[in-house]
């Protein structure tokens, strides 16, 4: 192992890394105002075939990865729709979520399997891609991981200094007093819901438009349930999801070059290391922490008031 | 000025639970024929081939119960936990685990006579996936580690774990290559029942989910459990042991679901190989839901999703629907019947005001 491949892996993490971060930080805006979306995974790769069909048939990957951050927002909005108008379990809503988004995208998706659509190529950044290291790693990559680089701040900044954020962050803390000071809890959450999902479509369209440029089944491979641990890692922190997100594109990429490299593990075994890891990750920070970093009211639905 | 009003009911609506199952059965139902539609496939002959397939025949109902056995134990297993709000949603690795313990009796002791080679597969498929649920349960308890995460990981890693048994060291060395194991041998087969295409495993069903009620009923276990789940903080001042209770249901919960990949492996396919994990453990979730939690539903709407299944095996056949569209009813009848139980305990009143002035 040498320099130039350490220097070629850890810009793979950065790749790998984008999409499970654009997820991350849509379920910590979901989370932060009080609702668990469970439906990660689904909305991820509904929002990969919406992007994917969008620019196969405009001929816009822009275009299409805009429509996979509604098309993410639009299936969260189901979620909405059952816990929050109609007072269902969040858990089993999210999971119904994750089983209906993969039950969507593969029976659309299947005409279309193997087919390349127009996507996001490599742009180099004039001189940042120049810096030593640092550019090889961050600035040599396509334009929606320069975009990812701009979310995290933008999500920190809005929950820490702007009312909005404090309103939603009041919503998920404790709806009884955000609404006795007249703030409407209901409208925070759907905004936390559909926001976050269009985050987490968000990441979807990076993977079927900048990590693959085609489709096929199966495409977000359990990126979602990652995501869903990577925000207890975080707790429920924009800068701590980057790290997160790196580390486990990390390893995806390891575990990839690995194989290519012919080692003589079988790709099976390989392929558990993402998912091992999580379990250890998130053992790691759920041990000995103290449970008040999640957002207090989370998962509990507002009764209707008589 | 037309006002809706959200009042709580006095009393839970009775019937209401078998009404909503129906109206969402229903409304996804018109929400696929809509999808079906959409991709230019005639919607009323493709809901009418549903049907014939999955109940229109004896044949269809046998392969319909036949699919019911695994469905209907994973979902008695994580119904059990779901009663105590542990959310297991580690079904389908627990399976993998079950026939991966199976398989590891019948490859190691092919010369076994039958009387001791189901028993012994039954075990360790016990204990295979009992243990699959048991390591997320402790891991909880002393870490304090999400189990959903946990036990979603623990899926991945099961069923990667049995496909690299598959495709190396278990591999059948005259299998062309295929990824599968040896064919069982005749003892390590659960027979079928009579001259009916049907196996044993719905006898085991039916220990299983009267053995279930009989807990839940009879035991001092079982009405710990049920008053743990009602109210856990309650429980736990009462006295009761709560950590016990959590590991006792994740190795139940998890060895049913074993048991489930027990019988798929032996009496359906007569080996393992990857193609043995289908999502039964996922439908298993739905079902348990839809049942809300209760044995005698569960046995219901086992077979009625295991209906689905069936009919959408015709679907792809006569239609070539994909696969998935069984994915996208599920989701859709769990969704609809989530949002539907809020009509158990609720109920919207509407009046219409006149403008007041003051």
């Amino acid at each position: 192992m040498n320099f130039e491949f350490i220097l070629t892996l850890l810009a793979a993490a950065v790749q790998s890394g984008t999409p499970i971060l654009y997820a991350t930080l849509g379920e910590i805006v979901t989370e932060k105002s009080g609702i668990l979306n469970l439906g990660v995974e689904g909305i991820m790769i509904f929002g990969a075939l919406a992007a994917f069909l969008t620019s196969l048939s405009t001929g816009s990957a822009l275009l299409g990865f805009v429509v996979g951050g509604f098309a993410g927002a639009l299936l969260a909005g189901l979620h909405g729709l059952v816990c929050l108008g109609f007072q269902g379990n969040q858990v089993v809503s999210g999971l119904a979520l994750t089983i209906l988004g993969t039950g969507l995208a593969n029976y659309l998706g299947t005409p279309f399997i193997g087919q390349i659509a127009p996507g996001f190529a490599n742009l180099q950044i004039p001189v940042l891609s120049r810096l030593p290291v640092l550019g090889a790693i961050f600035f040599n990559h396509d334009a929606l991981v320069y975009i990812s680089y701009f979310v995290p701040p933008l999500v920190w900044i809005f929950f820490r200094y702007t009312r909005w954020g404090l309103g939603m962050r009041a919503a998920g803390e404790f709806p009884p007093a955000a609404s006795a000071g007249g703030l409407s809890v209901m409208g925070y959450r759907w905004a936390g819901i559909l926001a976050g999902g269009y985050l987490v479509g968000l990441g979807g369209a990076y993977l079927s438009l900048a990590y693959t440029h085609l489709w096929a089944n199966g495409l977000s491979a359990g990126r979602g349930w990652i995501a869903v641990a990577l925000v207890i890692f975080a707790f429920w922190h924009p800068g701590r999801a980057i790290f997160g997100a790196y580390l486990f594109g990390g390893v995806m990429a390891f575990q990839l070059r690995l194989q290519a490299l012919g080692a003589h593990l079988p790709s099976s075994l390989l392929l558990m290391l993402p998912y091992a890891l999580t379990v250890v990750v998130l053992v790691l920070s759920s041990w000995k922490r103290d449970a008040s970093q999640a957002p207090a009211a989370l998962g509990i639905n507002i009764e209707p008031s008589e | 000025m037309l006002r809706l009003k959200i009042t709580k009911r006095q009393e839970p609506l009775v019937w209401s639970s078998c009404l909503i199952l129906v109206g969402a059965v229903v409304l996804s139902l018109m929400a696929s024929a809509v999808l079906l539609a959409l991709q230019g496939k005639p919607p009323v002959t493709a809901i009418a081939l549903l049907f014939n397939g999955a109940f229109g025949s004896w044949w269809a109902i046998e392969s319909c119960l036949i699919k019911a056995v695994p469905i209907f134990l994973c979902s008695l297993g994580v119904a059990v936990a779901f009663r105590l709000q542990i959310w297991n949603i580690g079904a389908e690795g627990q399976y993998a685990m079950g026939a991966i313990g199976a398989t590891w009796v019948a490859l190691t002791f092919p010369d076994l006579p039958g009387y001791f080679m189901l028993p012994g597969m039954l075990g360790v498929a016990f204990i295979a996936g009992g243990f699959w649920g048991l390591i997320p349960a402790v891991l909880k308890l002393r870490m304090r580690a999400n189990e959903i995460i946990v036990t979603l990981m623990f899926n991945y890693l099961a069923i990667l774990f049995l496909d690299y048994l598959v495709y190396g060291p278990w591999k059948d060395p005259v299998s062309f290559g295929f990824p599968m194991t040896p064919e069982f041998s005749a003892a390590a087969v659960v027979g079928k029942i009579g001259n009916t295409e049907l196996n044993w495993g719905l006898a085991l069903c039916l220990f299983a989910g009267f053995a279930m009620w009989i807990f839940f009923r009879f035991t001092r276990y079982g009405y710990e459990l049920k008053a743990s789940g009602e109210n856990i903080r309650a429980a736990r001042y009462a006295g009761l042991p709560y950590d016990r209770l959590v590991m006792v249901v994740m190795i139940l919960s998890g060895a049913l679901a074993g048991w489930a990949g027990f019988i798929e492996a032996s009496a359906t396919i007569n080996r393992l190989q990857p193609s043995i994990v289908v999502g039964y453990g996922y439908t298993a979730i739905v079902v348990a839901w839809l049942a809300r939690l209760n044995p005698f539903n569960i046995a219901v709407a086992s077979v009625l999703l295991a209906g689905l299944r069936v009919g959408l095996e015709n679907l792809q056949l006569d239609l070539q629907v994909p696969a998935a569209f069984g994915g996208i009813m599920e989701g859709l009848i769990l969704l609809t019947v989530l949002a539907g139980s809020f009509f158990i305990d609720y109920t919207i009143r509407y009046t219409i005001r006149t403008r007041e002035k003051t």
